[in-house]
């Protein structure tokens, strides 16, 4: 396919994307359903792109990500919740007089929420990242419970309110400002893979003595891995935020991370494209397309059994267990999206159903 | 705190660390073996907890105890068949992603059966029976617990060390290629570590939820967790270590509760592993580990 081509097809598609967006924010009443849905997956592409930055790119099987995010989200709620509600907020214990006061523009209180979580990372990766595969992750894991657990104990009241959790927060503004922000997180990501550290990150994936006989400081190419993908996932915990209006401890408790694992699974460890559309349709199957499972179901007069609340997400984890052992690469492996994989893709389908012909007569 | 109280709250730590200690060697074993974390473990914790209140509700909990065992061992080995062995030669993270996968199904399919409502356990009688012993008084079960759960090592231990079936583990264990080209029979022995890790989780669930009385979908995620950090404590691979880390474990959150920091109880389990990670990676039994190029 020409270059030309190309770039026609893309700037086609960015427009009709963009075309949909519009649509659907003028029509916000009609489209509620649909809006949540893309707001949801796009918050949750940037905090799965930025996990498999870990996981998918580096090799490191980091399972933090819940932490940070709640590191993230907090800092943003602390200094983005408006002076003026804030007695309203922390109405049972008080707040403390340090922060009482300190109120940041939303965009620059959602950048110090992704370098608070990155300031963390620096501070416990140094140690940590010393660690073997599997003890990284579950240290990671046990990094996200503590963090979890001190945000919600009494002593921190005056901060984070303990278990009350935080209200009122700022909300985005619309459907738009989501996508933006997501794709600008992403896009940052991506230049990132694509640089000479991105390279040295997939060296160190593959084989990581090979990577330090190439001359790759492993701890520091590691360390700049787990800052980087803590950064945006406390980016995208300030997302949540925004997204959810209140939180609290409970909302990153481990199942969060694991949430954001099987998207990044799903879409293949390795392929930041995967990742956004696994992260697209997990949310919307969850959300809306597997809903009918939870209702109770009648074919002709007949109420068929087994459909009631809580069936949903069964069905929705053996689809995992299916993808897990038999489609292990997800849906991309480590490859991107192109126009000419996806002409391929079209092409191939009728050879598809020939080679099956002729293993017959075989 | 007087002297006695201070007795009350280690029998209780000892009580909990017992409990752990058995879904603790589960773990270790696992590790082993396979090299796998299996995420899954607290699961079949949890869901031995059902099948106690199950059986016992209809069969009485004479019939109701050997049943859970039975049907737990049957989960985890079905558990491994369908979502471990198919991927014995995939990478690592696929089969640690794998375990997750089942945890978060069995989850969701206890929730979807049983709703996430706290189901109560059935009361033993004779276990919840009150004692008294030079001042402490605790029921049946915190004092069973340990003595159980020491008896069950050491037979576990003589099983290790003086059979047939625990020689190929440990030579297993040693060099997963070499003892296959020695003619060990490799599924037979992780389907027997898998039945051994589940019926002591079985076990370890009747004494943990007899004193907490209600189970729900998500009560084994926690301990399940926990117990993991037992193991790697204790090095993991080391069914004494993990005995030894479940006691850690279990008593140092029980005094944490105890000197009103229980907010912080969980926490700390993790903060106990991040040390100990830093310091003595291989945990207080483990092997060092040489890496080949």
């Amino acid at each position: 396919m020409k270059k030309t081509t190309k770039i026609i097809l893309t700037i086609i598609a960015v427009a009709a994307f963009l075309g949909i967006l519009f649509f659907l924010q003028s029509n916000e009443r009609d489209y509620g359903m649909a809006i949540t849905i893309i707001e949801k997956s796009a918050i949750y592409a940037v905090v799965a792109v930025s996990m498999n930055l870990l996981n998918g790119f580096t090799g490191l099987f980091s399972l933090g990500q819940a932490g940070f995010m709640a590191i993230g989200a907090y800092t943003f709620s602390i200094l983005a919740i408006p002076v003026a509600s804030r007695p309203s907020v922390y109405y049972a214990t008080g707040i403390n007089p340090v922060i009482a006061g300190a109120e940041l523009p939303i965009p620059l209180a959602m950048i110090a929420g992704g370098l608070v979580a990155a300031l963390f990372a620096a501070i416990i990766g140094f140690p940590i990242l010393r660690l073997k595969s599997d003890y990284l992750a579950i240290a990671t894991l046990g990094f996200s419970e503590i963090i979890r657990a001190i945000i919600a104990s009494p002593q921190m009241n005056t901060i984070t309110n303990g278990s009350f959790g935080l209200k009122k927060i700022p909300e985005f503004s619309g459907l738009i400002v989501v996508i933006l922000v997501a794709a600008i997180c992403i896009a940052i990501m991506v230049l990132l893979i694509n640089s000479t550290f991105g390279r040295a990150f997939k060296a160190i994936r593959e084989d990581e003595i090979a990577a330090e006989a190439m001359g790759i400081n492993l701890l520091r190419h590691k360390q700049t891995a787990f800052i980087i993908s803590s950064f945006f996932a406390g980016i995208g915990g300030a997302m949540l935020a925004r997204f959810m209006r209140s939180i609290d401890s409970n909302t990153f408790k481990i199942a969060l991370t694991y949430d954001i694992l099987l998207i990044v699974v799903i879409g293949g460890m390795g392929s930041v494209t995967g990742s956004i559309i696994a992260s697209f349709l997990v949310t919307a199957s969850k959300e809306q397309w597997l809903r009918f499972f939870d209702q109770p179901l009648t074919i002709a007069g007949v109420n068929i059994p087994f459909f009631k609340t809580g069936l949903r997400m069964v069905v929705f984890s053996i689809l995992l267990m299916v993808v897990v052992l038999f489609f292990r690469r997800g849906i991309m492996g480590q490859n991107e999206f192109s126009w000419d994989g996806l002409v391929r893709i079209i092409k191939r389908i009728p050879t598809l159903f020939k080679r099956k012909k002729k293993e017959d007569v075989a | 705190m007087s002297l006695n109280v201070f007795l009350q709250h280690c029998l209780t730590g000892i009580s909990l660390g017992g409990a752990y200690a058995l879904i603790a060697i589960g773990y270790t074993m696992v590790y082993g073996i396979l090299r796998l974390i299996n995420f899954a473990h607290g699961e079949i914790f949890m869901i031995a907890g059902y099948f106690m209140i199950f059986a016992t509700a209809n069969l009485g909990w004479a019939v109701g105890i050997p049943l859970t065992l039975v049907a737990t061992v049957a989960l985890g080995v079905v558990v491994e068949k369908l979502a471990y062995k198919p991927l014995r030669e995939a990478p690592r993270m696929s089969i640690m992603i794998s375990a997750i996968g089942v945890s978060y199904l069995l989850q969701n399919l206890t929730t979807y059966l049983f709703t996430a409502l706290p189901k109560p356990y059935p009361e033993i009688p004779f276990l919840k029976q009150i004692y008294n012993i030079g001042g402490l008084s605790a029921s049946l079960v915190t004092f069973i617990t340990p003595i159980l759960t020491i008896l069950l090592v050491i037979l576990l231990v003589y099983i290790i060390n003086h059979t047939k079936v625990g020689m190929a583990m440990r030579a297993v264990s040693k060099d997963f290629e070499t003892s296959r080209l020695m003619g060990i029979k490799i599924n037979k022995v992780i389907s027997t570590t898998f039945v051994i890790g589940s019926l002591l989780a079985a076990v370890g669930s009747i004494l943990y939820f007899t004193d907490r009385m209600s189970v729900t979908p998500f009560s084994g995620t926690l301990p399940g967790l926990k117990c993991f950090v037992a193991a790697v404590i204790g090095g993991i691979g080391s069914v004494p270590g993990a005995v030894v880390g479940g006691f850690i474990i279990g008593i140092c959150e029980t005094m944490m509760i105890a000197f009103g920091y229980s907010t912080f109880s969980d926490a700390f389990t993790f903060v106990l592993l991040i040390i100990m990670l830093l310091f003595r990676p291989t945990g207080i039994f483990g092997e060092k580990q040489i890496d080949k190029v």
